[in-house]
């Protein structure tokens, strides 16, 4: 018992060199502290160039997308640039869109599905490779493979697995009996396909995450429970479990930010369709955008800014809890 | 002790089958890359590439070495840019206390959260107007944003870990703030200068948003859309396909062996501090 009381103290003290990275320097510690008087200038000589990029590189390209939602572009006026402000219609249009209803729903499938398998998964395996067997820390390793392969190349090799006539998994399910399934052709199945292959990235990165949350809960647990004859699965539950929970809740969180942008992934490998049955906010942002020869910027960057506002949100919703978990 | 051995082996057997299921899809992108045109479409396909054949690798040294170029040079672009961007403001966040330092933190946080097409498209209609699509430079601002803000973060944590005597030391020997960092930390902070660029190149390298909106049907396109362009029009050649993407891995493969350390630490620092 004497150990779970411990726990709370130890992670501040480790997270404090993280936390310095996200907060600004407390007030209590400038005031506690006589520093040397660090003049400001030379602080923010060292930041104005980054500063200076965030303006240029990032709020600079998120003001013009937002300009683009809020005016009615053609391909003349949008290289002349003389739009005429139309201000939400673009957005109502975007509402009333047939394919509004699908693409919501899919971005919701989508998401909950590959997070959910994304974190049993990762969090099965690390449980697993937290044993320390022979050879366990190479296989881990080697775990990692999937998640740094440029997102093209594991497209291209699940499309062409995954292919009607001549990929290997209906060639499985052909061997057990099974007939063959148009995994990327047929609206009934484009989407099962790319959240497969959306789980099978993102496993390596809760993997690694939650297997960094198991090494900070103390073995001698673990020991005590055996010892009160605790079994495996009693002490996943009542031990791993529940003290890995503010690490879970940051997978998770982050989980859902990164899943919520994919789009590398569906576009490749079914362009959304067919008949849209796998496109969601980013693919269809992109299809209104770019996917057609008369394109609708307007609507498109209406879309995409849907997208970053609910980005935004379970964005800020994580950092929130980091920071509580930091200052606890 | 023997049945503890018996036990480990069981879990090293299962980790095996475990590691090869995972990594099927990688083993089946190396089979095929391998496999002769006329045996493409065989049903069932072959599970080893009996009668290998090198076709698909000739096709890539033929067609995809000005793309793999283009990667390349973008790459190191993104490299350069990112450190010389993200190293000073880590050194500042750590070190100097700047005020509002914390605000352009919370920024930096917040920017790996826009999604990419969002930025695809502002930088699109940015660069129209500029004249920049279709440029090397151009990309390689716009895959640079994919890794500042958390080159920024990597800078900051290492270097609060410098101590903070020795920084003294140095100022009390007359070094300005700019020679403190030229000198003492960025000599210091090798290790992270290697993480942040291994993942500003393996970021840039892989990125296919950005090249598939800037550069698209420009004369320097990137890896990523020459395999685009591959699967686009329909080419049945497989073999070449998968060769394209074996080769355009090779360089999470050559991270993976030389520096898996930093890797495990690049992911975990994007998530859990501590």
């Amino acid at each position: 018992m004497n150990h779970v009381t411990q726990m709370p103290e130890r992670r501040p003290a480790q997270v404090r060199k993280g936390a310095a990275a996200t907060a600004a320097p407390r007030p209590a510690d400038a005031r506690a502290r006589r520093r040397p008087t660090s003049p400001q200038w030379a602080a923010w000589a060292f930041l104005a160039p980054v500063t200076l990029y965030l303006a240029l590189f990032y709020a600079y390209p998120l003001y013009r997308n937002l300009d683009l939602s809020l005016r009615n572009y053609t391909v003349r006026s949008f290289v002349q640039g003389d739009a005429p402000f139309t201000g939400l219609a673009n957005y109502t249009k975007v509402f009333d869109d047939p394919t509004f209803a699908p693409a919501l729903l899919h971005t919701v499938v989508f998401t909950a599905v590959c997070l959910i398998f994304q974190y049993a998964i990762g969090l099965a395996l690390a449980v697993f490779f937290h044993q320390h067997f022979r050879l366990s820390a190479t296989l881990r390793a080697l775990f990692l493979v999937p998640w740094l392969l440029p997102l093209i190349v594991s497209a291209s090799t699940w499309s062409w697995m995954l292919n009607s006539d001549s990929g290997i998994v209906n060639a499985a399910l052909h061997a057990v009996g099974v007939g063959p399934v148009n995994w990327l052709t047929s609206p009934d199945w484009s989407l099962t396909s790319v959240i497969i292959a959306n789980i099978w990235i993102g496993v390596p990165f809760n993997l690694v995450v939650l297997y960094s949350g198991l090494q900070s809960i103390p073995g001698s647990l673990y020991e005590a429970a055996a010892l009160d004859g605790a079994n495996a699965w009693q002490r996943f539950w009542r031990i791993t479990f529940p003290l890995l929970r503010p690490v879970s809740a940051i997978t998770l969180l982050l989980g859902l930010v990164y899943t919520l942008k994919v789009f590398d992934i569906i576009w490749i490998m079914t362009k959304g369709g067919p008949a849209d049955s796998s496109t969601t906010f980013a693919t269809w942002s992109y299809q209104l955008g770019f996917g057609n020869l008369l394109p609708a910027f307007g609507p498109g960057a209406a879309v995409g800014n849907l997208l970053v506002v609910a980005a935004l949100v379970f964005g800020l919703i994580y950092l929130k809890v980091q920071r509580k978990q930091a200052l606890s | 002790m023997n049945r503890g051995a018996a036990r480990s082996w069981w879990k090293t057997t299962l980790g095996l089958l475990l590691t090869a299921v995972m990594l099927f899809p990688v083993y089946w992108m190396l089979n095929v890359s391998l496999t002769p045109e006329q045996d493409m479409r065989k049903s069932p396909p072959d599970l080893f590439p009996a009668h290998g054949t090198l076709d698909g690798y000739r096709t890539v040294l033929d067609e995809q070495l000005p793309y793999l170029g283009t990667s390349l040079v973008v790459g190191l672009g993104t490299v350069v840019l990112t450190v010389a961007l993200a190293a000073p403001a880590g050194y500042a966040l750590a070190k100097l206390r700047p005020r509002g330092g914390g605000i352009l933190s919370f920024l930096l946080l917040a920017a790996q959260m826009i999604p990419g097409i969002i930025m695809a498209m502002g930088f699109y209609a940015i660069y129209l107007q500029l004249g920049l699509l279709q440029s090397v430079p151009g990309l390689i601002v716009a895959d640079s944003t994919l890794a500042v803000p958390f080159g920024v973060l990597i800078f900051t944590a290492f270097m609060s870990g410098i101590p903070g005597e020795l920084l003294q030391a140095a100022k009390t020997d007359g070094a300005g703030a700019l020679r403190t960092f030229v000198s003492i930390v960025l000599p210091m902070s090798r290790n992270a200068v290697v993480t942040v660029s291994l993942f500003a190149f393996l970021w840039s390298w892989s990125d296919f948003v950005f090249a598939g909106t800037l550069v698209n049907g420009g004369a320097h396109e990137p890896i990523t859309l020459g395999i685009y362009h591959y699967i686009g029009n329909n080419n049945q050649e497989w073999n070449a396909i998968m060769a394209t993407a074996v080769v355009a891995s090779l360089p999470a493969a050559v991270i993976l062996v030389l520096a898996q350390r930093y890797v495990a630490a690049g992911v975990t620092a994007g998530a859990v501090k501590d």
